[in-house]
């Protein structure tokens, strides 16, 4: 009986740490990829400016409302625009940025099935 | 021939490349925030300053004039030297001021205010800086010129002789 009543409660607060565990790792990721404005080249969750620590309790707030990681970046992309975000958003100035990697790597690859491939066919 | 074509369009593309890169490099990568915005302002309620009493933002821009809207702190030095400009603005009365004191005690604003005069029609306070993000506030001092429920003009740091001068161009 004992032993039961002892494991309940090694249950109940393992479930506890993780439970906060999740929330705080979410907010740390979103702080990490957000650029703290002020700062130089640090990001939200690095800097412990008067900006940054309202952007956290902000990046809380919205998450115990119930908001995703996505609605939060929206948001402050709205407030402050896109340079705000680390991880730059597929859009009309940032396609070449995105697509320049597959491009390369295509070309790469022409260049190499043309080089060993075709020649060895003939 | 097909080898000829295959080379000149890899080194056209690569060329290309080249150009982007180049030009690229000659774009400023210092980054400076929009001044000219035309952005609604935010909506949002907010405690009173020194007051327990909690005010929505249709209540404090309802009238059809111009608005200031500063964010301020007893603790940020540069709003000292700004203060005097919005004395002078405030015997404007094309337009009027509210200040949002950002992150700072009752007691230091009320000092801050009895030290050098207080030139806000309405104060709202911001303990924790939350109202300073809806408004993309980037810290103390900053200065937004409201028309219409439309942000028209945006300050950050200080309002010195130069932005005094605009602000009255525009109000008048």
């Amino acid at each position: 009986m004992k032993l039961i009543k002892y494991l309940i409660v090694v249950f109940f607060l393992f479930n506890f740490n993780l439970s906060s565990a999740e929330n705080n790792n979410l907010n740390n990721k979103i702080a990490k990829n957000l650029r703290c404005l002020i700062c130089q080249g640090q990001s939200v969750y690095d800097s412990d400016s008067q900006f940054a620590n309202s952007i956290k309790i902000i990046i809380n707030k919205k998450l115990d409302e119930g908001q995703t990681e996505n609605q939060i970046y929206d948001f402050l992309e709205g407030k402050y625009g896109e340079w705000i975000l680390y991880d730059p958003k597929f859009g009309k100035s940032t396609y070449f940025l995105w697509l320049l990697p597959v491009l390369i790597f295509m070309i790469g690859g022409a260049i190499l099935f043309k080089l060993f491939i075709i020649k060895k066919i003939k | 021939m097909k080898n000829k074509f295959f080379s000149t369009f890899i080194i056209i593309i690569f060329i290309v490349i080249f150009l982007i890169f180049y030009k690229g490099l000659q774009n400023s990568n210092i980054y400076t925030p929009k001044t000219i915005i035309k952005k609604n302002i935010p909506i949002f309620k907010a405690k009173l300053f020194d007051s327990s009493n909690i005010i929505k933002s249709e209540d404090i821009f309802n009238k059809n004039n111009f608005y200031l809207f500063n964010v301020w702190a007893s603790w940020c030095i540069p709003c000292k030297d700004e203060h005097p400009f919005l004395m002078k603005l405030s015997k404007n009365k094309n337009i009027e001021i509210i200040g949002l004191n950002y992150k700072d005690s009752v007691l230091n604003a009320k000092n801050f205010l009895d030290k050098y005069k207080n030139p806000y029609e309405t104060i709202i306070q911001d303990s924790d800086g939350t109202i300073g993000i809806e408004w993309g506030a980037y810290g103390v001092p900053e200065t937004f010129i409201i028309s219409k429920d439309k942000i028209i003009k945006r300050i950050i740091g200080p309002i010195n002789e130069e932005s005094f001068l605009e602000i009255k161009e525009i109000i008048e």
